[in-house]
């Protein structure tokens, strides 16, 4: 019913999981002793920018984000620039978020600031692809009836995944365990690229089996 | 509606949890068995062969002075000349450092370290009877009964030496009538530094200088209590130390030759001046011993010990004063104190080390076989190992005494060792459980979950039936109480209480299934649903150490996750957004939505302010935490000392003003609430409590920190007013806050009634003619059918004009009842406000602040429960209260535990709470107990009061989102308006509905605490060998089952005050209806 968009969506996701992989072990070329614990800032920065240029590329050259109304430079420029603004705006959102969660508010401020930039790109970006900068059209999407393709769906999927899979990541921070991985903000920020894998892979398959229930209201 | 079956459930449900809790309590806190036997001087033996009467043998040193400095740490006592700038509480005892480096063979300064718990009595005990405190003991600082275990006083008294005390009155009723001469001073007041030091004083020099003693015991209090008021680090304590300085001094220049001066602190104290825990600071007390005479045979050597743990104390001074080492003691005596065999150089005489070791070790072994004969719970092969070694041993030196020569070389060493080995098994075998009791406590506790749980599912069933499905289960729980009652008294001639009750509890359960599962599907409902795991996660949470030691933060974090559940829930639900214009609506194909679009916007603006303010006050609250102990870089709150510890007068000021501000607010919102919702008209109880007894309380309250932080010093004049306001303030506020509490009780209603109208408009107020029909009916049912008629009569007038012109166009305007709406919350609120400022009264000032989040987090978690009933529109079905509120209701109750700066640990418990409106101290154990209790579960006590609001505030907010509905439809017909403001009043036209939906509310509240309960307890049971147990979990487990017994308690008072207004309401319709009628 879906199969083709269900293809794209499969190697679309095969892409950017390839490139998260990838962002985790090409530094290592570049930056001196390069590892995830050790130099978390960099690889939060690393997988969030190839998150970022993969998912942009991948999704415009799908054409998967919905169409301009309007074809004029100045209209396309402002909604760049909007987007932009949502992308800042977001990471403002989550890092405030996650300072109420109980992150330390002065200390570590960067770190808790590059895990709002992850998340940001992790789920706001993705939001920004398939939907454009509309915040009615996101909050639309997260409701029930709300997904009207199959790549809401998709997105549904992802962006829980990764928001579930960062707040059991901040479960283990509590424990005694004197684990490198238990220092802020790592756990969480491996929790939800964890979270965002596994939905990248139970997007498709989710769909896959589902594709003989889900109807979508027409626009 | 039926107020006793929920009542009587409600009971029963709570003392199945009792019955569970007490059942493992009893099982696994450890009891040690006092052996009753006492030493006497014919059986602690000199190794020769033939008796020696031990006390005849001139001692070493005839008379002792013993001064007890409580709290005295071991940093206090050391002296660094290389510390320019010392603290207060550092080099202040320079004489203990003169005497130590001038005559190294007269005085030795020692750590010494207690065994936890390090409170006083426990001190006390364990440094006079020798012997391992158990953790039962620590509940008994209150009402410390006299030691029936043999003891040093004992057996002073007993050799005929004069025992003379003066101090701590702990010890009178420690030791009644075993002292020559006594003069105690009472204790308990914590904030006076002075009266027993300056007792003491008074007596100390002369009774020295007399003759009528032999060993004086002088116990001060003053720098323990400067610790509690102060903390070390106060100029305080710097005055404290320097006159127990002078103290010392002076008792040194007047000691003679044959008496020995122990200088000690039972235990230390931590950076804050707190003790009870087991950390090094509490632990690490100071040990002071030096004699004008020498008493130790050289200058300290390499083999000195690093610590002298306390219980070696008894030995020791058992031995050179001459008396027979106490019965029971564990300790070992200190060996540098006794010179080595065949070393007689000098004054120092006596026992020599070894003879003092045999006699310390038989006393000890005498002890062991003694003990294993009466109890069981040492380990066989523990026990006979050190049989062997002590048989070993004591071959080894009666071959040496009979052969004489030098003695075994290792013999020394393997006679403290096997003392120190006796010792470690003694400490870890009175960790012992009841395996038994403990699983019957675990099982009736998860059968009382079940059944709470499956209440709460059949409480629909069980209110129509009139709960006559639990009698059975009753009686017969009864019966088999009983039965194993009197089985057990054939059987054994005594009847152990806690098997009948376990065997009644559970049968009782186990047949209420029985009768549940033929009947009812009350697995309906799925169980992992989001709130019940968070609830879930809380719980696991209490089966790790880390976990509990972070258990604010993790409260908060899940608390934080459900607020933001609620809405997202909401929006997945397609209930956030107003719905679009749709085409499919238009023809019917879809429900068309039961509220307008305004009134759902407007409703989401609550919601998401309230969400906004819930998070706002969890991330605040966060800033008033306590630490514990194991959390190394925590800080403390500032806002947690009291305001008369501050030193800095500008700070003080500031956080005055806040707490005042704070409190004010409080009041302030309370009536604001109450004023909006037109219940401050009426001229009764409740509504003049409102009006006059909360202000005038904040007031007190408000005057009664200026007092008491006031320093004393600082006005000298007004000396004696600032402590008649300390008395009498706080007084003040208990009778105000009794006398408001029993108007509300009184008097619970808050309707004014306005008959608008000159006697013909009353006629005109006749209902119209249909009531009239309906007289053919019985009495009752014409009742059911008028109440809402009349009150939406009422309604239709109430608050504000418009309307009521609405009425008057209608024809008739008859009544006005202000507040009828929110007949049944008013009374609760204003109970809730009223409960707060009282307990707020037994907390430090800046927990003012944490109370006025507390109440903005109720209310907001209030108004996000109601516009998210509201949006789901379920008004229409029950008035049942989903999971998600109840679940951040008892989340919050934790949470505001832990930002009101307690801590689930037996030090921080704010013992200053029972001196609030005591300064003098208490005569009782019940009153300052209670005080205590009341401060410690204070937000436990408060949300389960205001529990039954989460079933009243959706139906009192309800009127809004139906005005808004109205003013944005433009005029939508006149029959929704009514049909919607009828407020609480529903609950009066469905009786049956309400008291399910009351008990369905309480059971399930009732069932997350006692999940939570089980929880904890079950950590405790599994983990009962556990390195952190009596650190972390049994402290947890007790602080847990107190706070269920409070909260059910509270959560009783609050169902009962619903029910009393219910009654009172059903009384002002009898009262009103033939007057509206006539």
């Amino acid at each position: 019913m879906w199969d083709h968009e269900i293809k794209a969506m499969a190697s679309t996701h095969a892409i950017i999981a390839a490139s998260v992989f990838m962002a985790t072990v090409l530094p290592a070329a570049f930056v001196e002793s390069f590892s995830v614990y050790g130099t978390h800032l960099v690889w939060i920065y690393a997988v969030s920018f190839v998150v970022t240029v993969v998912s942009v590329a991948v999704f415009w050259l799908l054409g998967v984000t919905p169409p301009t109304k309007k074809h004029t430079l100045g209209y396309k420029l402002s909604r760049l620039f909007r987007c932009c603004l949502y992308f800042f705006l977001s990471c403002l959102f989550f890092h405030t978020v996650v300072v109420l969660y109980g992150a330390p508010l002065i200390e570590s401020a960067l770190e808790t600031f590059s895990l709002a930039v992850l998340l940001t790109s992790l789920t706001t970006l993705r939001c920004l692809c398939v939907l454009g900068p509309n915040v009615q059209a996101w909050i639309r999407v997260f409701s029930w009836h709300g997904a009207m393709s199959v790549w809401d769906t998709c997105l549904q999927i992802t962006v829980s995944c990764t928001l579930i899979g960062a707040w059991f990541g901040a479960f283990p921070i509590p424990l005694d365990w004197d684990r490198p991985w238990q220092v802020w903000p790592i756990s969480c920020s491996l929790g939800a690229v964890i979270g965002f894998l596994t939905g990248l892979v139970v997007a498709p398959t989710w769909i896959h089996y589902h594709r003989k229930q889900l109807t979508y209201k027409c626009k | 509606m039926k107020g006793l079956p929920v009542l009587a459930l409600l009971l029963c449900i709570s003392s199945l949890y009792f019955v569970g809790l007490y059942l493992f309590v009893g099982g696994f806190l450890l009891v040690r068995l006092e052996v009753n036997r006492t030493s006497s001087c014919g059986d602690v033996l000199q190794p020769a062969g033939e008796p020696v009467d031990f006390c005849h043998v001139q001692p070493r040193l005839r008379r002792a002075v013993v001064l007890i400095i409580d709290a005295l740490k071991f940093d206090f006592a050391r002296y660094d000349h290389s510390n320019a700038a010392p603290r207060p509480y550092e080099n202040k005892l320079p004489v203990l450092e003169e005497v130590t480096s001038s005559r190294p063979s007269h005085s030795r300064l020692y750590p010494f370290r207690a065994d936890p718990p390090t409170t006083t009595m426990q001190r006390i005990k364990g440094f006079t009877t020798g012997s391992l405190p158990t953790f039962v003991d620590v509940g008994n600082n209150f009402a410390s009964s006299a030691i029936l275990e043999d003891n040093l006083i004992h057996q002073l008294g007993q050799t005929g030496k004069r025992v003379v005390f003066m101090g701590d009155d702990t010890w009178e009723s420690l030791f009644p009538k075993k002292f020559h001469r006594s003069l105690p001073f009472p204790s308990f007041n914590v904030k006076d530094l002075h009266t027993v030091d300056d007792g003491i004083l008074q007596h100390l020099y002369p009774t020295m200088t007399g003759d009528d003693w032999d060993v004086l015991v002088a116990h001060f209090l003053g720098v323990d209590h400067c610790g509690h008021r102060f903390g070390p680090d106060h100029p305080a304590m710097a005055d404290k130390l320097t006159q127990m300085n002078a103290v010392i001094r002076s008792v040194m220049e007047r000691l003679q030759n044959d008496t020995l001066l122990v200088v000690m602190g039972d235990h230390g104290m931590t950076d804050t001046g707190d003790h009870g825990g087991e950390s090094l600071k509490e632990t690490d007390a100071a040990l002071f011993l030096y004699s004008p005479a020498p008493l130790f045979p050289g200058p300290p050597s390499q083999d000195e010990p690093e610590v002298v743990p306390q219980t070696d104390l008894v030995p020791t001074l058992a031995l050179l004063l001459g008396v027979p080492v106490p019965y029971s003691s564990v300790g070992q005596v200190l060996l540098p104190l006794f010179p080595p065999h065949g070393q007689t150089e000098g004054a120092v005489e006596g026992l020599s080390q070894l003879e003092a070791l045999w006699i310390n070790a038989k006393q000890v072994n005498r002890f062991l076989e003694t003990y294993s004969s009466m109890a069981s719970d040492i380990p066989p092969e523990n026990l006979s190992q050190l049989r062997r070694e002590f048989s070993r041993l004591s071959d080894q030196y009666l071959s040496w005494v009979r052969g004489g020569g030098p003695p075994p070389p290792r013999l020394l060493f393997s006679l403290q060792s096997y003392l120190s080995s006796v010792r470690d098994t003694c400490r870890a075998t009175w960790a012992r459980f009841n395996p038994f009791k403990m699983a019957a406590g675990l099982v009736v506790l998860a059968f009382a979950c079940l059944t709470c749980y499956v209440l709460s599912e059949l409480s629909v069933v069980l209110i129509q039936e009139n709960a006559r499905r639990l009698r059975t289960p009753v009686v017969v729980a009864l019966v088999v109480g009983v039965s194993v009652a009197v089985a057990q008294w054939f059987a054994r001639g005594y009847a152990d209480v806690s098997w009948c009750l376990a065997a009644s509890a559970l049968t009782s359960e186990l047949l209420f299934f029985w009768t549940a599962a033929r009947s009812a599907s009350w697995l309906s409902h799925p169980l992992l649903v989001p709130p019940l795991v968070v609830s879930l996660l809380r719980c696991a949470s209490l089966l790790s150490d880390s976990y509990v030691i972070a258990e604010g933060r993790v409260v908060t974090f899940l608390l934080f996750s459900l607020a933001l559940y609620v809405p997202v829930h909401l929006n997945w639900c397609g209930h956030l957004v107003p719905p679009t214009p749709d085409p499919l609506k238009a023809a019917g194909l879809l429900p068309s939505p039961t509220l307008s679009s305004s009134a759902v916007r407007k409703e989401t603006t609550t919601l998401v302010g309230g969400v906004g303010l819930l998070v706002l006050s969890l991330y605040l609250s966060l800033s008033f935490h306590a630490c514990r102990e194991e959390q190394g870089s925590c800080r403390p709150s500032p806002f947690l000392s009291p305001l008369s510890r501050l030193q800095d007068s500008q700070l003080k000021n500031l956080h005055y003003v806040l707490s005042v501000v704070s409190l004010a607010l409080w009041t302030y919102l309370l009536k604001r609430c109450l004023s909006h919702y037109g219940n401050l008209n009426s001229s009764g109880g409740a509504a003049f409590t409102a009006r006059w007894i909360l202000p005038l309380l904040s007031v007190f309250l408000g005057i009664y920190w200026a007092v008491s932080s006031t320093p004393e010093d600082n006005f000298k004049d007004l000396g004696e007013l600032i402590r008649l306001g300390q008395l009498t303030l706080p007084r003040a506020v208990f009778c105000l806050l009794g006398l408001g509490l029993f108007l509300i009780w009184l008097d619970p209603l808050t309707v004014f009634i306005k008959l608008r109208s000159s006697p013909s408009s009353r006629t005109s107020s006749l209902p119209p003619p249909r009531y009239r029909a309906s007289t053919s009916m019985s009495p009752q049912a014409e009742l059911h059918h008028l109440i809402p008629q009349i009150y939406q009569r009422m309604r239709r007038s109430l608050e504000d004009g418009e309307v009521g012109e609405g009425g008057g166009a209608d024809g008739r305007p008859a009544v006005e009842a202000y507040g009828l709406g929110t007949v049944y919350s008013a009374p609760l609120l204003l109970f809730c406000g009223l409960l707060g400022v009282g307990l707020l009264l037994l907390h430090p000032e800046g927990m003012a602040l944490s109370f006025l989040l507390l109440l903005l987090e109720m209310g907001a978690m209030l108004y996000i429960h109601a516009s998210s009933t509201t949006l789901r529109g379920h008004h229409s079905g029950g008035f049942t209260v989903s999971w998600p509120p109840i679940v951040m209701w008892s989340l919050a109750s934790s949470q505001f535990f832990h930002a009101t700066g307690h801590l689930p640990t037996f030090p921080s418990i704010q013992w200053g709470a029972a001196f609030v409106g005591f300064p003098e101290g208490h005569s009782g154990t019940i009153l300052p107990a209670s005080l205590v209790a009341l401060n410690t579960f204070a937000s436990h006590a408060l949300f389960a009061v205001g529990c039954p609001l989460l079933l009243f505030w959706p139906l009192a907010c309800e009127v809004r989102g139906s005005r808004g509905g109205g003013g944005g439809g433009g005029g939508r017909a006149c029959g929704d308006e009514d049909e919607d403001a009828v407020m609480e009043m529903r609950l009066r036209e469905n009786p049956d509905q309400f008291s399910s939906a009351l008990l369905q509310l309480s059971t399930r509240y009732l069932f997350l605490l006692g999940a939570q309960v089980f929880a904890s307890v079950s950590a405790a049971a599994v983990l009962r060998r556990h390195l952190m147990v009596w650190k972390v979990f049994a402290p947890k487990l007790m602080f847990e089952a107190c706070s269920f017994l409070v909260s059910s308690v509270f959560l009783l008072v609050g169902v009962t005050l619903v029910l009393r207004v219910d009654v009172a309401v059903a009384q002002w319709f009898k009262k009103v209806i033939p007057e509206a009628s006539r």
